[in-house]
C-alpha cells in the first residue's frame, strides 16, 4: 500500500455524557475515494469535522500529508498549511455561500489567501475552477440568492478546491439535491478527481451514489466501524447485519447508478 | 461542461433573498418625518433671522409675530430659533451614543460568539447582570458624580446600553458563526478577524443598523430626561429636553407652549425612529421575511 494522505486512529469524540465517536480507524490513499455510510447520527459529520479541525478529538490522531493535526493549529501559517492539505463541501448549500459574496470573489478570497497571484492571474485561475465545475460566467458574477443549490455546490466544490487540496472531504454534498442534479454534480466530481488527483472521503447515506464514486466503504453505527473494504464486496455481500439492513432500508439501491450516470452525462452535454 | 446544464431545472429552494418593497406607509412616514428632522436641525440657523439666546424680557411668554412664528419663551427668547437649535444637540447627543453603544456592543458580542468557551460564559453572565440595571438610573448616577453635561450623560448612556445590544446580537452572531459558509472560511485557514470583519460582521450588519435605529428613540428620550432633571445639556444652551423642563413655570402661568412643542418634538421623533426601528427589524407582516435579509438584499449587493 502506498503512503496514506489522510490517516485516521482510533479517533474518539465526546460529547458531555454521549459518546458520538468511538475508536475510528482508516487511511485513504492519494487519489483514492473512501465512503463513510451509516445512518443519522451515526457520527459521520463529528468525524469529518474532527478530520478539518471544526471539532477537537477526545482521543485519537489525525495525520494529513504526513502532519498531525489533531490539536489546534499553532500558527496562521500552519492554519493556512493546513487548509491546502484538506478541504470540505458541506451539505447545506444554501448556507454554504456568503451570501453577499458572488461566486467569483468567494473563491478569489481563497486564491489570495493560499497564493501570491496577481489579479490577472487570480482571475483565468478563477475561470479555470469554474470551468471545471462547470459554472458559467454569469453564474461567476451572480449573487449567490440568484443560484440554485446545484449551482451552489458547484461553487463551493470550486471554492474548496482553489486550495489545491490533496483530500476533499463531502459531508453529503449531494443529499441536499433533487436527483439530477446530484447526477451532475457527481460527474462534475468524477471530473475533478480525474484532472487533480484530489482523494475524496465521501459521507452518504445513498449507498447507490457511494457506489459510483467510492473505491472503498466503511459503515459507522451509533459512532462506531462496523464493516469496511472494497465498495462492490461490502454493499453487495455484506457481512454485519447492520449492513444488511442499510443495504434492505435503501430503495434506490436496485438502480443502477451506472446507467443512471449515462443518462444524465449524455442529456448535460 | 456545458452552460446547458445549469441553466435549470431548479431544485426546490427556499425563496428567501426577495426584496420587497419594504417599509409600508407608516415606515415611509417614519423615514421622512427623521429625514425632515435632520434637514431642519442642520438647516436651523438659516431658516430663522433670530438668536436662539437672545432674550427680551419684555416678549416673556410673548405671543406669535411676523418673523418669530412660533412666538417667546419665558425668557423672552425666540421659541422657533430655540427649537431649530435643539434639533442639532437633541439629535446629536443620541447619535454619539448610538455610535458608541453599538460599535462597543458589536465588538464585545462578536468576540463572545467567535471566542465560544469560557469566554462567552462569563460575558454573558456579566451582561445579565449589568442588563437589569436600568440605563438612564446609571446615566444620572455618573452625570451626578462626575460633573453634569452632554459628554458625560451620552458616555454613561452609551455604556449602558452595550448589555442591551451585546446580548442581542451575541446571538445573531452565534447563529452566523455557525453557518457553513463561516467554517469553510475556518478550514480554509482564513484569520479570525478577516472573517469576522468581511463577513460575519457584514451580514449581520442590517441587524445592527435596525438596532441601531431603535436604540436611537431609546437614547432620545433618556438624554432628554437626564438634561430635564439639569444633569445632561446644560442651559442655556437650547435643547429639547432642557426646553420641556425650563418649559415648567411657563405650564403653571398658563403658557404651555415651550414644554409642549419640545415635548412634542421628542414624542414625534422617538415614535419615527421606533416605527422605522420595528420595520427594519421586526417581526414584520406575514408573508414577509425576516427583514435582515430584505436588508442585506438591498445593502449588501455589492460583492
Ligand atoms: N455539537 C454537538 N454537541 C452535542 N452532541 C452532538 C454535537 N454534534 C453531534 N452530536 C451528536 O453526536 C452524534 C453524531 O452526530 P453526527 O452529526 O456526527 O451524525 P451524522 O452521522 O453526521 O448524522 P447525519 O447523517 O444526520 O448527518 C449525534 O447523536 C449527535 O446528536
Ligand atoms: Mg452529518
Amino acid at each position: 500500500m502506498t503512503e496514506a494522505i489522510l490517516q485516521v486512529e482510533g479517533l474518539r469524540k465526546v460529547f458531555g455524557a454521549a459518546v458520538a465517536v468511538e475508536d475510528v480507524s482508516f487511511s485513504l490513499a492519494p487519489g483514492g475515494s473512501l465512503a463513510i455510510v451509516g445512518e443519522s447520527g451515526s457520527g459521520k459529520t463529528t468525524v469529518a469535522n474532527m478530520i478539518v479541525g471544526l471539532e477537537r478529538p477526545t482521543a485519537g490522531r489525525v495525520v494529513a500529508c504526513g502532519r498531525d493535526r489533531s490539536r489546534p493549529p499553532r500558527s496562521a501559517r500552519e492554519r493556512r498549511e493546513r487548509g491546502h492539505e484538506v478541504q470540505i463541501v458541506f451539505q447545506d448549500p444554501y448556507s454554504s455561500l456568503d451570501p453577499r459574496q458572488s461566486p467569483a470573489a468567494a473563491v478569489d478570497e481563497v486564491l489570495r489567501l493560499h497564493t501570491r497571484l496577481g489579479a490577472p492571474q487570480r482571475r483565468r485561475r478563477v475561470e479555470e475552477l469554474a470551468e471545471l465545475v462547470g459554472l458559467d460566467k454569469r453564474q461567476l458574477a451572480a449573487l449567490p440568492s440568484r443560484l440554485s443549490g446545484g449551482q451552489r455546490q458547484r461553487v463551493a466544490i470550486a471554492r474548496a478546491l482553489a486550495a489545491e487540496p490533496q483530500v476533499l472531504i463531502l459531508d453529503e454534498s449531494v443529499a441536499a439535491l433533487d436527483v439530477s442534479i446530484q447526477a451532475q454534480v457527481l460527474n462534475v466530481l468524477a471530473d475533478v478527481r480525474e484532472h487533480t488527483g484530489v482523494a475524496y472521503l465521501f459521507i452518504s447515506h445513498d449507498l447507490a451514489v457511494v457506489r459510483q464514486v467510492s473505491d472503498e466503504v466503511v459503515v459507522m453505527q451509533g459512532g462506531s466501524i462496523v464493516e469496511r473494504g472494497p465498495t462492490s464486496r461490502v454493499l453487495d455481500e455484506p457481512e454485519h447485519p447492520y449492513t444488511r439492513l442499510l443495504r434492505a432500508s435503501v430503495p434506490t439501491l436496485g438502480w443502477r447508478p451506472a446507467r443512471r450516470l449515462t443518462h444524465f452525462s449524455t442529456e448535460a452535454r | 461542461m456545458s452552460s446547458v446544464v445549469t441553466s435549470q431545472r431548479l431544485p426546490a429552494r427556499p425563496r428567501t433573498h426577495r426584496w420587497r418593497p419594504g417599509l409600508g406607509p407608516l415606515g415611509t412616514t417614519a423615514a421622512v418625518t427623521i429625514l425632515a428632522a435632520v434637514a431642519l436641525a442642520v438647516l436651523g440657523p438659516a431658516l430663522t433671522s433670530a438668536d436662539p439666546n437672545t432674550s427680551d424680557f419684555a416678549k416673556a411668554y410673548g405671543a406669535p409675530e411676523a418673523g418669530h412664528p412660533l412666538g417667546y419663551d419665558g425668557q423672552g427668547r425666540d421659541l422657533l430659533a430655540r427649537l431649530l437649535t435643539g434639533a442639532g444637540t437633541s439629535l446629536l447627543g443620541p447619535l454619539w451614543v448610538v455610535a458608541l453603544s453599538m460599535t462597543a456592543g458589536t465588538v464585545v458580542a462578536v468576540t463572545a460568539a467567535w471566542v465560544g468557551g469560557r469566554l462567552d460564559s462569563v460575558v454573558s453572565a456579566a451582561l445579565n447582570v449589568v442588563f437589569a440595571f436600568p440605563g438612564v438610573l446609571l446615566a444620572m448616577l455618573v452625570a451626578a458624580v462626575f460633573g453634569a453635561g452632554l459628554g458625560a450623560a451620552v458616555l454613561a448612556l452609551a455604556v449602558a446600553y452595550v448589555p442591551y445590544i451585546a446580548r442581542l446580537l451575541r446571538s445573531a452572531a452565534l447563529a452566523e458563526r455557525r453557518k457553513p459558509y463561516i467554517r469553510a472560511l475556518e478550514v480554509q485557514g482564513a484569520g479570525a478577524w478577516a472573517i469576522c470583519l468581511r463577513h460575519l460582521v457584514p451580514n449581520i450588519l442590517p441587524l445592527i443598523a435596525a438596532q441601531a435605529t431603535l436604540f436611537f428613540g431609546y437614547a432620545m428620550v433618556d438624554l432628554a430626561i437626564i438634561s430635564f432633571f439639569g444633569l445632561g445639556v446644560q442651559p442655556p444652551d437650547a435643547d429639547w429636553g432642557v426646553m420641556v423642563a425650563s418649559g415648567q413655570s411657563g405650564v403653571l402661568q398658563g403658557f404651555p407652549a415651550e414644554s409642549l412643542m419640545a415635548g412634542g418634538c421628542i414624542v414625534v421623533l422617538v415614535v419615527a425612529f421606533n416605527v422605522l426601528g420595528e420595520r427594519l427589524c421586526g417581526p414584520a407582516r406575514p408573508g414577509v421575511r425576516s427583514s435582515p435579509r430584505r436588508w442585506r438584499f438591498r445593502f449588501g449587493a455589492a460583492s
